[in-house]
């Protein structure tokens, strides 16, 4: 299995770990999921549509980054991935 | 029935009205204590007890000087444990999350109804969980001592921890190895509770300038400590570092500034944050550069204020309440910086400090379009704080100014409704962002003075607007409609209801 971390827990970031998977699953923990949730699960399928990924495990570990950044968080994971 | 910010007001509760509708009634005094002929002396909680006849529905009051560092509280909950004590009432002046072991006695019944003026930590949460059974009374900190002089909040006993006690009763928190400064909020409870016992661990023969006044004191009870010290006070409070928050306190003083508020004979109040810390230091800069001396500060003091104070950039210095070590040394050594009551701070009724007050710089959890101010819960309705000072101040001062980043962690902190209504928006005047300072409409006067202002002055919807340009719009929440607690305003009504999460 393919691997890709990347992000922090510090206040404003998020942690995006991306794995291989046979199907599409996106796990969200946010501290504001209550309020951005559909934001935020938005922001990572539009990003992997970009990336033309469509089987992987997506899990966002989110501390109140805004779209930008997780969008630059998951782009930077898929890399790593690719790499790994 | 609802008040007039359209807030629920539950049942046997006075409606909020407005912030000075305190000046048309009238209200009565209860008498002060019975002053005491003998002091008892007593070295053990649980004689203490006994001595008292403290029994099952009792009310018991504390202050909260000794802060995150208190173990007369605690100890005081492990007697009520011991005993198994039950509907208990505790009227703290605040609760910090060292109080933990008081959530146990919530969800047993021991302790069934608590009023306080701020708490956070597990006690908030597990009131918020709706464990406690009867509603949480949040008062502000002049709210409070008016409730226990009127008898609206009746105590029976009074356990206060004082760091010097003399076999008098006179008492003082300037000095003691458990040291804290100020006891300002304890005074309410001397002057009016049934019994009042002085807890202490530094027993002398004599103290020479006392803060409290040993005729009204029953009991002393002696004890190794009352504190652990690296608790009571932060070692020192800083200036913030974060760039946001300094270019949020440059231009609160450049609103200050503009407004003509830095001139001889000021008068200011911050908080301790890093932030407010921040708009001291650049006012300090200012008086020092035009040679200006300010007549006082006040509130709860830090060595900021009181370097200015040593400096000569204030005449005076008014503290109910120290915050750092810096604090404390100077109010045992400095004339002029006076420890004052909770009430002679901010008791709408008394001759208060606040009301004399040019200007106060004060936080926000959330504010809204109507410049109403939550500082009660945080967004989805979880308590984490309380008025403490803020509502008292933001009507007493002549400028009332909000220093808040727009954004925290994604969340927006301007809304269109507040959560919880702590302060209302007919007393805040100017809140100050990072990206924008937006004046309160109502504030023609001010608007009037800033008209050719080179600063970036907006409408407070246009700042939420850029707030929600960078976050998104925050998905609305909804509430239960469980109350568990009310926010009452400083003149005794209910400004809010806080909602079981």
């Amino acid at each position: 299995m393919k691997i890709g971390i990347a992000g922090s827990l510090e206040s404003n970031d998020a942690l995006i770990t991306v794995k291989s998977s046979e199907k599409l699953e996106i796990i969200i923990e946010s501290i504001v999921y209550d309020f951005f949730y559909e934001q935020i699960k938005a922001v990572i399928l539009d990003t992997l549509k970009t990336a033309n990924l469509s089987n992987v495990c997506v899990i966002c570990k989110d501390k109140g980054a805004l779209d930008y950044t997780i969008r630059a968080r998951l782009l930077t994971a898929i890399e790593r991935m690719e790499k790994a | 029935m609802k008040n007039s910010l359209n807030r629920f007001v539950p049942e046997g509760f006075k409606p909020f009205l407005s912030s000075h509708d305190y000046k048309t009634k009238k209200i009565n005094l209860i008498k002060e204590k019975q002053t005491s002929n003998e002091i008892k002396m007593l070295d053990d909680y649980s004689h203490l007890f006994d001595e008292l006849g403290i029994k099952d529905g009792c009310t018991l009051s504390f202050h909260h000087h000794l802060r995150n560092g208190d173990y007369v509280f605690n100890e005081v909950i492990k007697e009520i444990k011991r005993r198994n004590l039950k509907n208990i009432t505790l009227a703290p002046s605040s609760i910090f999350p060292n109080n933990f072991q008081l959530v146990e006695l919530i969800e047993n019944g021991n302790v069934t109804k608590i009023s306080t003026d701020y708490l956070n930590g597990p006690v908030a949460e597990a009131v918020s969980q709706g464990k406690l059974k009867n509603l949480l009374v949040m008062y502000t900190h002049g709210g409070r001592p008016l409730a226990i002089s009127t008898g609206e909040l009746t105590i029976d006993v009074a356990i206060l921890g004082v760091p010097t006690v003399d076999k008098h009763g006179n008492g003082t928190g300037a000095i003691g190895k458990s040291a804290c400064g100020s006891l300002g909020y304890a005074e309410s409870d001397l002057k009016y509770a049934k019994k009042v016992v002085f807890v202490t661990d530094n027993l002398v023969e004599k103290v020479d300038n006392p803060q409290l006044d040993g005729k009204y004191v029953d009991y002393v009870l002696t004890v190794p400590a009352i504190g652990d010290p690296d608790g009571i006070v932060s070692g020192t409070t800083k200036i913030t570092k974060d760039p946001v928050g300094l270019k949020i306190a440059r231009y609160a003083t450049g609103v200050l500034d503009e407004l003509g508020l830095i001139k001889d004979g000021l008068s200011m109040q911050t908080g301790a944050g890093g932030t407010s810390l921040a708009v001291a230091s650049y006012v300090k800069d200012l008086m020092k550069q035009r040679k200006i001396k300010g007549s006082f500060a006040s509130g709860g003091i830090t060595g900021y204020f009181t370097d200015m104070l040593e400096e000569g950039l204030f005449s005076e210095l008014y503290d109910v309440q120290c915050f750092d070590l810096k604090a404390v040394q100077s109010i045992g050594k400095n004339k002029t910086h006076h420890a004052m009551s909770g009430s002679r701070y901010a008791n709408c009724y008394d001759d208060n400090i606040v009301d004399k007050l040019d200007f106060v710089i004060l936080g926000a959890t959330e504010i809204d379009l109507d410049f109403n101010v939550n500082v009660t819960t945080d967004s989805h309705g979880k308590i984490m704080g309380g008025s403490g000072g803020h509502s008292d101040t933001a009507h007493g001062a002549k400028v009332t100014v909000i220093t808040t980043n727009l954004i925290k962690s994604r969340m927006p902190i301007i809304k269109e409704k507040v959560t919880t209504v702590t302060t209302p928006g007919e007393d805040v005047d100017v809140l100050v962002t990072e990206r924008g300072i937006a004046i309160n409409p109502k504030r023609k006067d001010l608007l009037e003075k800033l008209k050719d202002s080179r600063l970036p002055i907006m409408t407070i919807e246009e700042l939420l607007k850029t707030a929600h340009e960078i976050t998104g719009v925050p998905k609305n929440q909804t509430r239960t409609d469980t109350p568990v607690g009310v926010v009452v305003y400083r003149d005794g009504t209910v400004i809010d209801t806080i909602f079981k999460v």
